[in-house]
């Protein structure tokens, strides 16, 4: 397939991304640039310092908030994306509603509580969604340790062990791995499966 | 029996099992998990009454923290 038919193919998909940190913020950018039509962004904080050291912002954007600064700087990657920004903080009872439209949703979220929410609600809820969550991509090193694994509509993308802790912090060489491994699934589901 | 765990096959000698015997079992000890019984989400109030049997497919996931 040309990078012309995969973005005819691509344009009229709608992926909605649930978090817009060192995950979401990542997958995002990787699906704007290959052409997904429709992205739904959602994030309630705002940017710190030390989220640079794997979030896809710069310097001159700490304290401004994360789901309209994304939309910009997708926007200055590829204009033709669409992005829908929403400022919120989503919960069981309002992602059904967010990502309704949606043909895969990522899971991009930092907190286990969190990721443990949104994995029941669309589990639960919306049974018919692909699903791609990110599980353990703490540290440095091990690049082989990162995998992706299929449970039915569910797709799990890290290495399922590595928890962040003081001595083991989120860094943008493994978090970016994990991102990328969401999004070539993505791409992959769109272009296979949903096609 | 014999049921599907994680994509693996996984034989046990005793004929069914609660999701608590089975988290037990295979010393699953996580705080944060999402567990399925082919295909339905098995919620945490559940876990000592949700009965696994021959030729279940189980999935149990360990949720941590990182993003």
């Amino acid at each position: 397939m040309t990078f012309n038919e995969i973005k005819t193919k691509l344009k009229d998909k709608t992926v909605g991304i649930a978090g817009c940190g060192g995950l979401g913020s990542n997958c995002a950018v990787a699906l704007a640039r290959v052409g997904v039509g429709t992205l739904i962004i959602c994030d309630f904080d705002t940017i710190v310092e030390s989220n640079l050291n794997r979030q896809y912002y710069f310097f001159d954007q700490i304290g401004m908030k994360k789901a309209a600064t994304l939309k910009e700087n997708i926007r200055r990657i590829n204009p033709s994306i669409e992005v829908i920004a929403h400022d919120i903080k989503l919960d069981a009872a309002n992602i059904v509603d967010v990502f309704g439209n949606c043909d895969v949703i990522v899971e991009a979220f930092d907190r286990a509580d969190m990721k443990k929410m949104i994995l029941e609600t669309v589990l639960a809820e919306m049974p018919d969604k692909f699903l791609v969550a990110g599980i353990g991509m703490a540290g440095w090193g091990h690049s082989n340790s990162m995998h992706v694994k299929q449970h039915d509509r569910l797709y799990v993308c890290g290495d399922g062990v590595t928890e962040v802790s003081d001595d083991q912090p989120p860094l943008a060489p493994r978090v970016g791995i994990a991102a990328s491994m969401q999004a070539n699934t993505v791409i992959e589901l769109l272009l296979k499966i949903l096609n | 029996m014999n049921i599907i765990l994680n994509n693996n096959h996984e034989t046990f000698d005793v004929g069914q099992l609660t999701v608590a015997e089975l988290l037990q079992l295979k010393k699953f000890t996580f705080k944060m998990l999402i567990i399925k019984i082919n295909g339905t989400v098995v919620k945490h109030e559940d876990y000592a009454s949700a009965i696994i049997t021959e030729g279940d497919d189980v999935m149990v996931l360990h949720l941590i923290s990182g993003g």
